[in-house]
């Protein structure tokens, strides 16, 4: 198949609307929750033991440019998802310019209303984890091949911790809505699979940071040594 | 019962409005809420004052006409009601009440607690008809629609338009109202002819009027005095995606 300069401007165009906007966010959350379920299986291998751990990073450090295109694929998706959220969220503000004096939240959720708050805040946290183990690799004692030990010495700090678990908790009311929202936006009409992702979306996104949560608690509570 | 209702006073589109207090004696619990509004605006009247204007027509609840932001909810606290449909029973003695517009940018208001919502209507005439001759009515049953498909397509068609939907909505979206119209024609064989492009066609105007997008609060779906369920959202957005990948968006002709 090939991608013409017109079907190019389809889809640039398509991008612009408010329903293609929110397609968009729903494709692009798609992938970044690809990657966090991928991350948190890799990261869970740590209760394997270090062998194990250590032989994963190894694994994806062998892969060289499959690592470098996963890379740059979630980079896009990113990128592309906080420009058409601050996009969207802007021409929603402006939508109603003046508000109520009085007004009631029936059916919406409180994770709903913060997603604009949550999304930055997690960002945040992603660059600063990168910094910790990634780019600067500002991480206390830190090893190139020991990955188990660079995440035990840095879990170890109650501080690092702490911010891990509280970021963690803002990922999943992320979630909590991103997932049904994800579903719903491109979803099929039907009641009967609403239901479905009404209680399946919010228990996925629990499960996911329960996955990552599990690791400091662990560490702080010398299980995982 | 004794009730003070707070209503909001805007003497023009472009004047200043506030909230002005009207203590209120002798409501009977059997009134319905417009009654109120008679009433209170008979007192106005008598006193010499400017009545409070408001959009009513049916009062049977059928006809879209009616319908503020009652105490935060639009149409009131009871669920599946309009304005008109809404009874003094369930309210409280001594409750203060709060009346405000609907609110949106492309919901102007014109006085006090009329809003223009003709935009509603300009996104059904971008596309939310089927271009067939009409003539005498067609025989019953020439047409098979099983019986799923008409059900689903009388719970889209129920909607009468009234604006709740992008009153309540975070972002001031017409989608529920937009996926509505889309839903019901979408579902039936005449219809099909024009689906893809009535979806391009109503979704853009609905954009271009300044509509802001569907956040899945599901906010519309819970003050619906149809019930009209943010399934059909879904399905819309399944018709425009596939629209924008067929078709680009040929202007209505006029025969």
């Amino acid at each position: 198949m090939q991608l013409t300069v017109k079907d190019m401007t389809r889809i640039f165009s398509f991008s612009r609307t408010n329903v293609g906007s929110k397609v968009v966010l729903a494709a692009t959350g798609a992938v970044i929750f690809l990657f966090l379920i991928g991350h948190m299986l890799g990261n869970l291998q740590i209760f394997e033991g270090p062998e194990r751990l250590n032989a994963y990073a190894a694994l994806l450090k062998s892969t060289g440019k499959l690592l470098w295109g996963a890379r740059i694929m979630l980079l896009v998706a990113v990128t592309l998802h906080i420009v058409t959220a601050a996009k969207v969220t802007l021409a929603n503000w402006r939508a109603r310019p003046v508000g109520y004096t009085c007004k009631k939240n029936i059916e919406t959720s409180y994770a709903a209303r913060t997603m604009i708050i949550t999304g930055p805040l997690v960002f945040l946290y992603v660059a600063y984890h990168l910094m910790m183990f990634t780019l600067l690799k500002t991480g206390p004692e830190y090893s190139e091949t020991d990955v188990y030990a660079n995440v035990v010495a840095a879990f170890k700090m109650p501080v690092i911790s702490g911010v891990y678990i509280v970021a963690m908790l803002i990922l999943g009311a992320h979630l909590y809505h991103g997932i049904w929202s994800m579903l719903q936006t491109v979803g099929i009409g039907n009641s009967r699979y609403r239901r479905l992702r009404r209680t399946v979306a919010p228990a996925v996104a629990i499960v996911i940071a329960a996955g990552y949560i599990a690791i400091p608690v662990a560490v702080l509570a010398g299980i995982v040594k | 019962m004794k009730l003070t209702l707070k209503i909001w006073r805007q003497d023009g589109p472009s004047q200043k409005g506030g909230l002005a207090a009207y203590p209120m004696d002798d409501v009977s619990p059997d009134m319905s809420f417009l009654e109120v509004m008679d009433m209170l605006n008979e007192q106005l009247i008598a006193r010499g004052e400017r009545p409070i204007a408001f959009d009513h027509d049916c009062r049977e609840g059928i006809c879209g006409s009616c319908g503020f932001m009652i105490s935060g909810e639009a149409h009131g606290p009871v669920k599946l009601t309009t304005t008109c449909q809404l009874f003094m029973r369930h309210f409280r003695d001594g409750d203060t009440i709060i009346a405000e517009p609907f609110r949106s940018r492309a919901f102007p208001i014109i006085k006090d607690l009329v809003v223009d919502r003709s935009a509603l209507d300009k996104i059904v005439q971008a596309g939310g008809f089927i271009s067939a001759r009409t003539g005498s009515a067609p025989d019953a049953n020439a047409m098979l629609i099983p019986k799923d498909k008409a059900d689903r397509a009388m719970d889209a068609a129920a909607c009468i338009g009234c604006g709740a939907c992008v009153a309540v909505c975070p972002n001031g979206s017409a989608m529920l109202f937009t996926a509505a119209k889309i839903g019901h024609l979408g579902l039936l064989p005449q219809g099909q002819p024009e689906r893809r492009q009535r979806a391009l066609r109503m979704v853009n105007k609905m954009d271009e009027l300044g509509f802001g997008a569907c956040s899945n609060h599901g906010e519309c779906e819970a003050v619906c005095p149809k019930g009209i369920s943010i399934d059909f959202i879904a399905c819309m957005n399944r018709d425009y995606m596939r629209a924008s990948a067929t078709e680009t968006m040929e202007p209505v002709k006029r025969v």
